[in-house]
């Protein structure tokens, strides 16, 4: 029994923002007392919130936790260690890992280790194509069944619109999702950066705004064609955001993601040829920042996700357009996204949705991204006013490929609980479960 | 019974069939039925009438189908098959068809792989044609065959559940089929994956699901389709494994529909992935049934357009 | 005769008496009712060959077998029908090998039907012989074809039609003549 007492209870899936205590028992939320008071004697652990918002468990919907394969950027136990620092209760693990998650024993593969080993819960994501060559479509039924919860080759789009659309008429029998990565590689291929002046003026290959539109339009049409649903990951591009907005007011069933690098930093951060500062799709103008921005703002963005992408040193510590692509997040995707508070235009309970309710919504995930009675017992504990300095010492991830190291930091996650279980806590006096 | 003329000089889909002509057309392969069953499998009704098999696109059961038909009716029967012939050559399909209709058939019976093919026949010869298979337009010989074989067994079609399960998008049988049965009140429904079930098909009036419990529940007859591999040109489903999972009949699945329900498919099949080895063999399937009563409806058809002087000449 | 319209030529009586001489007929000749097998040719002879069949039953007490015979398929002048003849059924639910066959009809015309009929019942199996009984003859053979009983002989114009109707109620039995347009055959 647990007992979290006189937070302010965010909830955007019952429309709950007040103060108020949580009843945890058997991994699974109990009940939900109104007011700071406590309920007298409480035979069990008890978290003071006081001062903290209490949130459903995040959720974030787009990490690369190299595992099985890559182990030695980042792994299930370590991934997870990261996103339960960073205030994630669940991850959405993408499909590029080696072999490729398109068969039901790696997807199995992954949930078993994530059971014994992980502190979070992971939520397997399937490729759409066999060795994700984008040529023949995966099992999607078994791997559902073995708990894929959507379809994504992240890490690659899918190159023939033929096969999206089948893809897409195929999953629609069974509501499955489909994620994709909107890049036209035709236009992108041997770019390194976003194509623009700071490109031109380091002399690196520029990739341009319209491989990224040009894919998204794509997407939609097909979803429309189809009456497939499909979700744009990492949106980076203005007319990205554009064409999102426009298809949610044709009422297609198209949702969309960015990652908060995306609306925090602009090409400018890769000034020095630093290759931290390096990822696919690139960091644009201060434009399409803006935009993003305006996007999540106006409910155009359904979802943040960090785009966790670990590196080891060696891959990152090398000439720019040699480096690999990606930067970890798991750790500073809450603290970057905070301050889109700042003027009030996101309000905190605009930003559990963003990080809990609409991932578990759009992927279907049972109990959880809410705080009502007889959901999973995931809750982040958030301080909204500490500040603190992000630094290399503090990463869990066994990757260290940031462009954030250094920066003062307002908002934090203090605690989390992963079906009942303390993940995370710096909390004096309530130590996180072994 | 009501007398009735027959004035059709073609039959090239089941599109504009009315529903006594339907009856009219079982009611003529009844009597040839009987035929069938004598030791003497012959009468004399198309001796001396000549019947071209015109066949574009590979298939025994059909052609030999069409072939036994004729013969049983004293019909001259040839054959013509497209790989050894002038159409390798590059010959035109109107050219073979003038060259042939030169030799005067009474009918040419056609297969082949462009929807609309036999009707272009049509305008361009002189004699009767009969639509064996046209891309993927109609069937109508397998259409009426499995509506014969249904009535056969279960005396009407007003009101029966009909599933019809797979590759719907591609078949010209299920076409048809909609028009036969349809016309003739069953409750028909259509399922398979979604990349082959087109949402056009819930216009025509049947039920669309790409549940297969959905479809199968207290079906009175369960038609499986084959999955056409040769036909695709990108996967419209991941794998046979995958297919035959979700939309593979087995006895699990089947315990859902009638308890006399009737399991039918045009063949040939893909035992183990459209239909399990032992319902394909089981009693409630009519497989074998149905390409008895092809038989017999192809010479009623044979018989009704070379049989007598042709009113609509 | 009446130019245009029907003569009554048998009434109820006379068609069941003619009837029953055919039968006796039948059974003299063939010596008794062993080995005779009736077969009536649709439509018109097969209530026909029902009421033979039982007449027979009552003068001997024994049952023959009866099937009926439809000739469509077996037709020769299919080619000349001005419409599709509409298929009827054929059944005979007993081999005819070794049996003396008596075909059944109710009106012998061209003698075209009665050699369409033997042509099938060659198919059917071997029987010992064949024997024909008519209800009518109405004369215009075009094949050498004669029938072994005949109820009555009755002259005729081509283009006259014989109704002869021997179902239903026994009272309501009778042969009619009547005028037909031309070129329309049974």
């Amino acid at each position: 029994m647990l007992l979290i007492e006189g937070g302010r209870v965010i909830d955007p899936e019952t429309g709950k923002d007040e103060t108020g205590s949580i009843v945890i028992a058997e991994g699974k939320i109990m009940d939900i007392l109104p007011g700071a008071g406590s309920p007298g004697k409480f035979d069990g652990r008890v978290i003071d919130a006081g001062g903290k918002w209490v949130l459903p468990g995040l959720i974030d919907m787009h990490v690369h936790l190299r595992d099985p394969g890559y182990e030695w950027k980042e792994d299930i136990r370590s991934g997870t260690a990261a996103a339960a620092a960073g205030g994630f209760s669940s991850v959405v693990c993408m499909a590029n890992t080696s072999p490729v998650n398109d068969h039901p024993e790696v997807t199995r593969y992954i949930r078993e280790k994530a059971a014994s080993q992980g502190t979070a819960n992971v939520f397997p994501v399937a490729a759409v194509t066999r060795g994700m060559e984008g040529k023949e479509m995966t099992d999607f039924v078994e791997l559902f069944e073995a708990g894929a919860v959507a379809f994504s080759d992240d890490g690659k789009p899918i190159r023939n619109p033929l096969l999206l659309r089948r893809a897409l008429e195929y999953a629609r029998a069974f509501d499955f999702l489909i994620l994709e990565h909107a890049e036209e590689c035709e236009l992108s291929e041997g770019g390194a950066a976003n194509e623009g002046w700071t490109a031109f003026r380091l002399g690196i290959p520029g990739i341009p705004h319209a491989a990224e539109e040009i894919a998204i339009a794509r997407d939609i049409l097909l979803a429309r064609q189809t009456g497939g649903r499909i979700h744009i990951q990492h949106i980076s591009t203005k007319m990205g955001v554009d064409l999102l907005r426009m298809a949610k007011r044709a009422g297609l069933r198209v949702t969309g993601e960015t990652a908060p690098h995306y609306f925090t930093l602009t090409d400018a951060a890769i000034e020095g040829y630093n290759t931290n500062a390096k990822m696919n799709p690139p960091l644009r103008g201060e434009e399409d920042r803006m935009a993003v921005l305006e996007g999540i703002v106006d409910g155009t963005i359904d979802v943040i996700a960090s785009d966790h992408a670990p590196h080891d040193m060696l891959t990152k510590r090398c000439e720019f357009v040699g480096a690999s692509n990606g930067i970890i997040g798991l750790e500073t995707a809450l603290p970057l996204s905070m301050a889109l508070l700042a003027g009030g235009k996101v309000s905190p309970a605009r930003l559990a949705d963003l990080f809990s309710a609409a991932p578990a919504r759009i992927l279907g995930l049972k109990g959880k991204g809410s705080l009502r009675r007889g959901a999973d017992a995931d809750v982040t504990i958030v301080d909204p006013d500490a500040e603190w300095e992000f630094r290399e010492s503090d990463v869990r991830s066994k990757s260290q490929n940031s462009p954030f190291f250094g920066w003062k930091m307002k908002g934090r996650a203090v605690a989390v609980l992963c079906r009942g279980r303390i993940t995370h806590s710096l909390l004096r006096g309530v130590p996180p479960d072994v | 019974m009501n007398r009735m003329d027959w004035r059709r000089k073609h039959v090239l889909g089941l599109a504009d069939f009315s529903t006594e002509e339907i009856e009219f057309v079982v009611d003529t392969a009844r009597s040839m039925e009987e035929v069938l069953t004598r030791d003497i499998k012959k009468v004399p009704a198309l001796r001396g009438k000549t019947v071209v098999n015109l066949f574009f696109e590979a298939s025994t059961r059909t052609r030999t189908s069409f072939e036994i038909a004729g013969k049983r009716l004293s019909a001259d029967v040839v054959n013509f098959s497209s790989t050894s012939s002038s159409v390798a050559k590059g010959e035109t399909l109107l050219d073979t068809a003038r060259n042939i209709d030169a030799m005067k058939p009474n009918i040419i019976v056609m297969r082949h792989p462009a929807s609309g093919a036999a009707h272009f026949l049509s305008r361009h010869v002189s004699c009767s044609v009969i639509n064996a298979g046209d891309g993927s337009n109609e069937h109508p010989t397998q259409g009426l065959l499995d509506l014969f074989s249904i009535l056969k067994v279960k005396g009407k079609i007003k009101g029966l559940k009909v599933s019809i399960i797979g590759d719907i998008l591609h078949s010209r049988v299920v076409r048809s089929n909609l028009h036969s049965l349809g016309r003739m009140g069953a409750d028909l429904w259509l399922c398979g994956p979604s990349t082959l079930l087109p949402r056009e098909m819930a216009r025509g009036g049947a039920n669309v699901t790409n549940d297969i419990r959905e479809a199968v529940r207290d079906a009175d007859v369960v038609m499986m389709l084959r999955i056409q591999l040769e036909r695709q040109k990108t996967a419209y489903f991941p794998s046979i494994r995958e297919y035959s999972r979700t939309y593979g009949l087995n006895s699990g699945i089947f315990s859902l529909a009638k308890k006399d329900a009737v399991i039918m498919h045009p063949g040939p099949i893909n035992r183990g992935v459209e239909l399990s080895d032992e319902l394909a063999d089981s009693a409630q399937s009519i497989i074998l049934n149905q390409v008895e009563t092809g038989v017999a409806i192809r010479m009623a058809l044979l018989y009704l357009l070379a049989g007598g002087h042709n009113a609509a000449h | 005769m009446k130019k245009s319209g029907r003569k009554l030529i048998m009434d109820a009586k006379a068609v069941d008496r003619v009837i029953s001489r055919i039968t006796h007929e039948i059974l003299e000749k063939n010596k008794g009712a062993e080995d005779i097998a009736l077969v009536g040719i649709c439509s018109g002879g097969v209530p026909l060959s029902r009421i033979i069949q039982k007449k027979i039953q009552s003068i001997e007490g024994v049952e023959v077998p009866a099937g009926y015979v439809d000739i469509t398929l077996y037709r020769d002048d299919l080619s000349r029908a001005g419409y599709q003849p509409r298929l009827k059924r054929t059944e005979i639910p007993f081999s005819i090998d070794d049996k003396k066959v008596v075909l059944v009809d109710d009106v012998l015309f061209t003698g075209r039907t009665i050699r369409a009929a033997m042509d099938a019942l060659i198919d059917f199996g071997r029987p010992m012989n064949i024997q024909l009984a008519v209800l009518i003859d109405r004369g215009h053979r075009e094949l050498p074809i004669r029938a072994d009983y005949v109820g009555r002989n009755v002259p005729t114009a081509r283009n006259e039609t014989i109704e002869a109707v021997v179902e239903g109620k026994p009272g309501e039995w009778k042969v009619m003549l009547k005028e037909s347009t031309p070129g329309k055959g049974e």
